[in-house]
């Protein structure tokens, strides 16, 4: 029951954050600080969620490291989101046959 | 050509695109899964959070505030900041509709408000339209959700090796959006990296690395976005087109 709880909190603020914009602004954003407080939030979050918490994802916290390295190193040249996914997961499948 | 068919095309068209995103998107929830599978979810709930969702940041966090035991109200606001970034691409959005469109489309357009979906319906020239972008979500929608569901069902059947290695399926994703700014951006390239080394020492320090996973990436992340946005605001328009 306390699962559906929080998923019905996540639903409800996920949808009003998408919904409340586009059915009551109807201008753009006046304020600068605002709107790059938002521009900047996503980088911030992600970055924040991914590391150190991808050492602990793996088996061996030596496999998530080389998986980001590998997957900084694919995004900065140019893989989009799937292929990155791909190529991290890889490394760590590959590399706990040897490290695990 | 009579709207009809104009509609038709839209939405045909929608759903091409959308094949690609909904294929990637079952991949990468295939992952979340797995960890809903470890904060206790069944498959039904996992399908639904995703079906009601569709946001993988969004939903990891989701799930690491419910592991954690968060209060409903530290859930509310863990999502709305995981989730900040679709009030941006929704304001956008806002300012490319068509003044003549039925408001009920701004609703239905609202509640699958992705990265991607964003990205290749704003990409198109001209007014919005809600027929390619309800063609996109046809593919993409049940992606998420059965990937999802796939995911915590399957996690407990295949080798250890193989969930570890689907479980940085997310973070390879989130390094996939966060990077190609970062490469063509100073200032979002320095904050990754204070990101980085802010979250580990959160992580490691005494007392701080006591507050749960959600806190310490809310508390980090309004401080270090407000911190930029004070040293570099963006300039007008800036902040808009980089959402994808």
């Amino acid at each position: 029951m306390r699962i559906y709880l929080y998923i019905l909190v996540m639903a409800g603020v996920s949808y009003a954050i998408r919904a409340l914009p586009l059915t009551v602004f109807r201008k753009p954003i006046k304020s600068r600080f605002i709107q790059s407080f938002l521009f900047y939030v996503p980088y911030v979050t992600l970055a924040v969620m991914t590391f150190p918490a991808i050492l602990d994802a793996t088996q061996s916290p030596i496999s998530g490291a080389l998986a980001l390295v590998v997957g900084l190193a694919a995004a900065w040249f140019g893989a989009d989101l799937f292929k990155t996914a791909v190529v991290c997961c890889a490394v760590v499948f590959v590399l706990e046959f040897f490290v695990v | 050509m009579t709207a009809n068919t104009t509609r038709r095309q839209e939405l045909l068209q929608g759903m091409r695109d959308g094949v690609p995103i909904g294929l990637g998107y079952f991949a990468v929830s295939f992952s979340l899964g797995i960890l809903a599978k470890n904060v206790g979810l069944t498959p039904l709930q996992a399908a639904i959070m995703s079906l009601f969702n569709n946001a993988s940041a969004g939903e990891y966090m989701g799930l690491t505030m419910m592991a954690a035991g968060a209060t409903l109200w530290e859930m509310a606001v863990a999502t709305l900041i995981t989730n900040a970034r679709y009030l941006l691409m929704s304001c956008a959005m806002s300012q490319r509709m068509d003044p003549a469109m039925p408001f009920r489309h701004r609703l239905f357009m609202a509640f699958d408000i992705t990265d991607e979906l964003f990205g290749i319906t704003i990409a198109r020239p001209g007014y919005l339209s809600p027929w390619y972008m309800y063609g996109g979500m046809i593919p993409a929608i049940p992606g998420w959700a059965v990937g999802t569901a796939l995911g915590t069902l399957a996690g407990s059947i295949l080798p250890l090796r193989v969930v570890s290695a689907f479980s940085v399926a997310l973070y390879g994703m989130f390094i996939a959006i966060f990077i190609p700014p970062a490469r063509k951006d100073k200032v979002i390239a320095v904050l990754v990296v204070l990101a980085f080394a802010a979250s580990w020492g959160f992580a490691s320090l005494p007392v701080v690395s006591d507050l749960s996973d959600g806190t310490r990436t809310i508390i980090l992340t309004v401080i270090l976005s407000a911190g930029a946005a004070a040293l570099f605001p963006r300039k007008d328009g800036e902040g808009k087109e980089d959402g994808t």
